[in-house]
């Protein structure tokens, strides 16, 4: 019998392309032949946008890249910044900034997985990694009063200090989610279905991935044991104690668990810090301007001048973001707008594997490979 | 003895001393068929009306399990806990505009949802609510069931071709090639049964339940079956087209399989056949599998009211069978087409193969 090729578009309008992605699939019955991912349908020239804004005005901007993790945007490109123009940072800063990032890592494995699952058909994983992500985001609101885009690292330090009450919510958070975690591992973990769907699909070789420039737990997935946080380390990183997750069968499962064993090693360093977290109440470098803050008698703020101009030069500065690695390159032509801002965004380079992934595999297949490589959208295509 | 629904009416209208003088005004007129006419389609407008309510019920059901599994509330702003939402839901959807696609097949495409619907309520016919209530106990009841549940993926064909979009093809090629390969396993699992009653019909298969063993253990088909019972569970869960194998749909991969391209009330009428047939099918393994209406208080129940605790009965482990499905579907992941089918074919069919043999060798033997 004579068979056609059948040229499937799924998306940008489709619910499991997590947003505006578009696959050009070639398919040969329910077999993928070909697949081309289309981008560019959420392109907002946020590089451009850089190069005509100040450094401070650009901040709210970085976090609409991976809006699902905000405060790892807001770092990296403010650690550009501050190593562009060597301005040092109070020690509980860094504090406050590596508790907001690993919370933030909490968050978006929870909705990494969650969707993952949803999309395999099992709806209730994301309604729980949702009701345990609302607990973090109330946090994050009470924190600096945003839930998604919070604008609150800033070069120098963090936009204020942690309010009363912020430390036994963290405490909290921290007990229930230990036992959440071990929750979802039991629901999902060694569901006789899920590992049918999950092992063995979207299989990338540790060689492959690292030529397709993966990063991040999707790297680690395919036993790259590589993280910035330790191979790179920077704020105070190299004080804390974790492991760095890694599987070694590269196959969509292993990228699975990499995760929950990384929401668990961020915990663990969530406990390190608060118990060691500095009392002095300095959060911002005092050198450009101090305040003293109403309602808590100790407390100085310090605020960053508006306008800021650093020297001329260039610096890639990167970081380990839940997704992967993230990097800003600044060209500073020593105006007060950058000269260039081109961002290294993890979701970008993820992508660029999945062709390769998913060929020879089905529809649901492409689903589930797709779900574990954990892309946003605005982090795509910028 | 009241065999049926028929002579049920007949028997109450007796008691209520109308039956008499109506006869007697249909035979001075000399259509008495009339009247058993009208008595019909009585019993035909209660089992639709109540098949109809139920699965609005099922529809808001569902949503509770759902909500209660994911720490939710579900819909509780219309009526008490929500319990108006399926109205509510009814009314938006007829309030919806009827798309055509330009490209559809116009005819092929009206048509399909009347031919999903109809057969999810014909099911019901041979189908014992409880003692005498059943439409009517066909000799060949099982198989008018099976027969009857096989004519839904022809329509779902139709409505996929009809639909001119290549997800509802795919969609409609899926589920019949899943429908295809589980309606033999689950009609293997239900010769098993058949063998022990040596009869077709849902009341003898009710009735050899009824009783016990050791005056504890009720004489279910569950206890002599339990392999039996897990295929024709699976293969039924195959059969509503439920996660894990909602092929039919496959919402996360299909975007809607074969009705992406339904508004309004075609939709509706999809989604209506969608829980008549988990009410029908629940129904079905209760009436094969766990003693349809019997239980082994209802001898010490007075007479008159046997039909209503019987029916309670059955309800209640008909809910008990949906609420399964319903947990299921919130627990575990969607198979990929492929292994479905290996699991059908590779499987399910050579296990149901199987257990005929045994069943059969068993029966032979007189260990039964």
């Amino acid at each position: 019998m004579e068979t056609d090729e059948l040229i499937i578009n799924m998306g940008p309008v489709h619910p499991s392309t997590h947003g505006v992605l578009r696959f050009r699939l070639r398919m040969d019955g329910e077999i993928i032949k070909e697949c081309t991912p289309v981008l560019g349908y959420l392109h907002r020239g946020t590089e451009k946008l850089g190069e005509m804004k100040t450094y401070m005005q650009f901040i709210p901007y970085t976090d609409r890249l991976d809006y699902v993790s905000a405060f790892p945007n807001n770092y990296a490109f403010v650690k550009a910044v501050e190593e562009l123009a060597g301005i040092e940072v109070p020690l509980r800063a860094e504090y406050i900034r590596v508790i907001t990032m690993e919370l933030n890592r909490i968050v978006n494995h929870l909705v990494s997985i969650g969707s993952l699952l949803m999309d395999l058909g099992a709806a209730t994983m994301i309604m729980w990694g949702f009701r345990e992500r609302e607990n973090a985001l109330q946090l994050f609101e009470k924190l600096c009063g945003a839930r998604m885009t919070f604008n609150y690292i800033k070069p120098g330090g963090v936009r204020e200090d942690i309010p009363e009450g912020f430390i036994p919510q963290l405490n909290e958070f921290l007990k229930d989610m230990e036992k959440r975690i071990e929750d979802y591992e039991q629901l999902i973990n060694s569901n006789e279905i899920f590992m049918m769907r999950m092992k063995n699909i979207g299989v990338i070789g540790a060689e492959e991935a690292v030529n397709y420039g993966m990063t991040g737990p999707t790297l680690r997935g395919s036993g790259v044991n590589y993280d910035l946080r330790r191979y790179e380390p920077y704020s105070i990183y190299p004080d804390l104690d974790f492991k760095v997750c890694s599987r070694p069968e590269g196959d969509s499962y292993a990228r699975y668990i990499v995760r929950i064993d990384e929401m668990k090693e961020s915990l663990h360093i969530l406990r390190q810090v608060v118990d060691t977290m500095p009392e002095a109440r300095i959060v911002s470098n005092a050198k450009y301007g101090t305040a003293p803050m109403t309602g808590t008698p100790s407390a100085v703020s310090t605020y960053f001048p508006r306008i800021f101009t650093p020297p001329a030069g260039e610096i890639y500065s990167r970081i380990e973001a839940p997704k992967g690695e993230l990097g800003f390159y600044i060209v500073s032509d020593g105006t007060t707008k950058p000269y260039r801002v081109k961002i290294r965004s993890p979701s970008f380079c993820n992508l660029t594997a999945i062709p390769k992934m998913v060929q020879g595999l089905k529809i649901p297949d492409l689903i589930a490979a797709f779900g574990t490589i954990d892309v946003v959208l605005g982090d795509v295509d910028r | 003895m009241i065999a049926n629904a028929y002579e049920l009416i007949v028997y109450i209208l007796t008691l209520l001393q109308v039956y008499e003088p109506l006869l007697n005004v249909f035979q001075l007129l000399g259509i008495e068929y009339v009247l058993k006419i009208i008595i019909v389609f009585v019993e035909i407008g209660v089992l639709f009306v109540f098949v109809l309510l139920t699965v609005m019920f099922l529809t808001w059901m569902e949503r509770k399990v759902v909500a209660m599994v994911q720490s939710r509330y579900g819909p509780m702003v219309t009526g008490p806990r929500g319990l108006l939402q399926p109205v509510m839901d009814g009314i938006k959807l007829i309030g919806k505009e009827d798309i055509v696609p330009a490209k559809a097949d116009r005819w092929v495409f009206t048509l399909a949802p009347f031919i999903v619907f109809i057969p999810a309520l014909l099911v019901f016919i041979p189908l014992p609510f409880g003692q005498s209530l059943i439409i009517s106990d066909l000799r060949v009841g099982l198989l008018y069931i099976i027969a009857i549940s096989a004519i839904s993926p022809i329509a779902i064909l139709l409505a996929g071709w009809a639909s001119n979009n290549k997800y509802s093809l795919m969609g409609a090629m899926r589920a019949v090639a899943q429908d295809i390969s589980y309606t033999i396993p689950l009609a293997l699992a239900a010769i098993a049964v058949v063998m022990f009653t040596g009869s077709l019909s849902t009341v003898d298969i009710v009735n050899a339940q009824n009783g016990t063993w050791f005056g504890v253990i009720p004489k279910w088909f569950i206890f002599l079956q339990p392999l039996g019972f897990i295929l024709f569970l699976i293969a039924s869960i195959a059969e509503m087209g439920r996660i894990p194998f909602d092929f039919q749909e496959s919402e996360s991969e299909l975007v809607a399989g074969f009705f992406t391209e339904y508004s309004g009330m075609k939709f509706a009428m999809f989604f209506l056949a969608e829980y008549a047939h988990l009410f029908s099918v629940s129904a079905i393994i209760v009436t094969l599998f766990l003693g349809g209406w019997a239980l082994p208080i209802l001898p010490f129940v007075p007479a008159a009211l046997v039909p209503l605790v019987s029916l309670g009965i059955f309800l209640v482990k008909t809910y008990a069978v949906i609420f399964f499905a319903m947990w299921l579907r919130d627990t575990v992941p969607r198979v990929r087409i492929d292994q479905l089918l290996n699991i059908g074919w590779k499987i399910m069919i050579p296990l149901a193969l199987l257990n005929l043999l045994v069943t059969g060798f068993l029966i032979t033997a007189g260990v039964f």
